[in-house]
């Protein structure tokens, strides 16, 4: 089956980011496709590379990033939900006037269009939140 | 809604039933207000798009909202302008509006109040539902 995940909250504040992380693992070692991961509401907080939890703690962020590399997953943040949380990459840091960015690895910031994208491209959306 | 529209016919012959289920308060969070951007976004791709109403998300949709104080935008004139996007079909739980003390003449825009059963049904016969 094609999936489309759509995670509205934030890691470390909430369990439904770590649920749509082993969700999507288990769905891949299972032979499923994830046509896309969407990061919504705070969800887009997924996607900090500045985040550093203690070292006896998940570190979901890196989790996410390295699902990207090893299995080519889409990870996509919506830019208008970004851009109120100060998640930027290095375009958008440069338009703002901002001094650094922090988009983590394997994420790249894109609109609402690709969720809807997801919705009608999938076989299933699957919304993990509140 | 500041991002840019889609082409509408990139997705020739797939029509989908998008539902979006409201449950939050309008103000308190953010969700009601991101879930409205969604919908907007999602008015130009032509899809068989409705939204339901239950819970505190029927307060969304309540007439004379006044966020002056809180200094947070009221948004909840957006709502009337869905009707522009296509969007019409507006599900409200009718449980939830009278555990609230809520009728019909209470909301900005015309919409179908429904039963918890029907409110199932309609549930059911949907290709993508957004939570929010």
């Amino acid at each position: 089956m094609k999936f489309a995940i759509l995670v509205n909250e934030g890691p470390y504040t909430h369990q439904a980011a770590d649920t749509a992380y082993h969700f999507v693992k288990a769905a891949i070692d299972k032979g499923h496709e994830i046509y896309r991961i969407f990061f919504y509401h705070s969800g887009v907080n997924n996607g900090t590379r500045f985040t550093s939890p203690p070292q006896d703690d998940r570190d979901l962020v890196q989790n996410w990033s390295r699902l990207a590399e090893e299995h080519n997953v889409d990870l996509d943040i919506c830019v208008a939900a970004a851009q109120r949380r100060g998640i930027i990459d290095k375009d958008e840091a440069e338009r703002h006037g901002k001094d650094c960015h922090n988009l983590a690895p394997g994420f790249r910031i894109s609109g609402l269009g690709q969720l809807i994208e997801g919705g009608i491209q999938s076989d299933r959306m699957m919304v993990f939140g509140d | 809604m500041s991002e840019e529209m889609y082409e509408d016919d990139e997705y020739d012959g797939i029509v989908k039933k998008f539902m979006y289920v409201n449950r939050k308060a309008p103000y308190g969070t953010i969700y009601a207000l991101e879930s409205l951007e969604v919908v907007l976004i999602g008015a130009a791709f032509d899809q068989d798009i409705s939204l339901a109403f239950m819970d505190d998300g029927v307060y969304q949709l309540k007439k004379d909202q006044d966020t002056k104080a809180t200094e947070i935008k009221n948004f909840s004139p957006t709502y009337r302008a869905l009707e522009m996007y296509d969007v019409e079909k507006l599900y409200v739980s009718k449980d939830s509006m009278d555990e609230r003390g809520l009728t019909e003449d209470d909301l900005i825009v015309p919409v179908e109040l429904v039963s918890a059963e029907k409110m199932s049904d309609i549930l059911e016969e949907q290709d993508v539902i957004f939570s929010f």
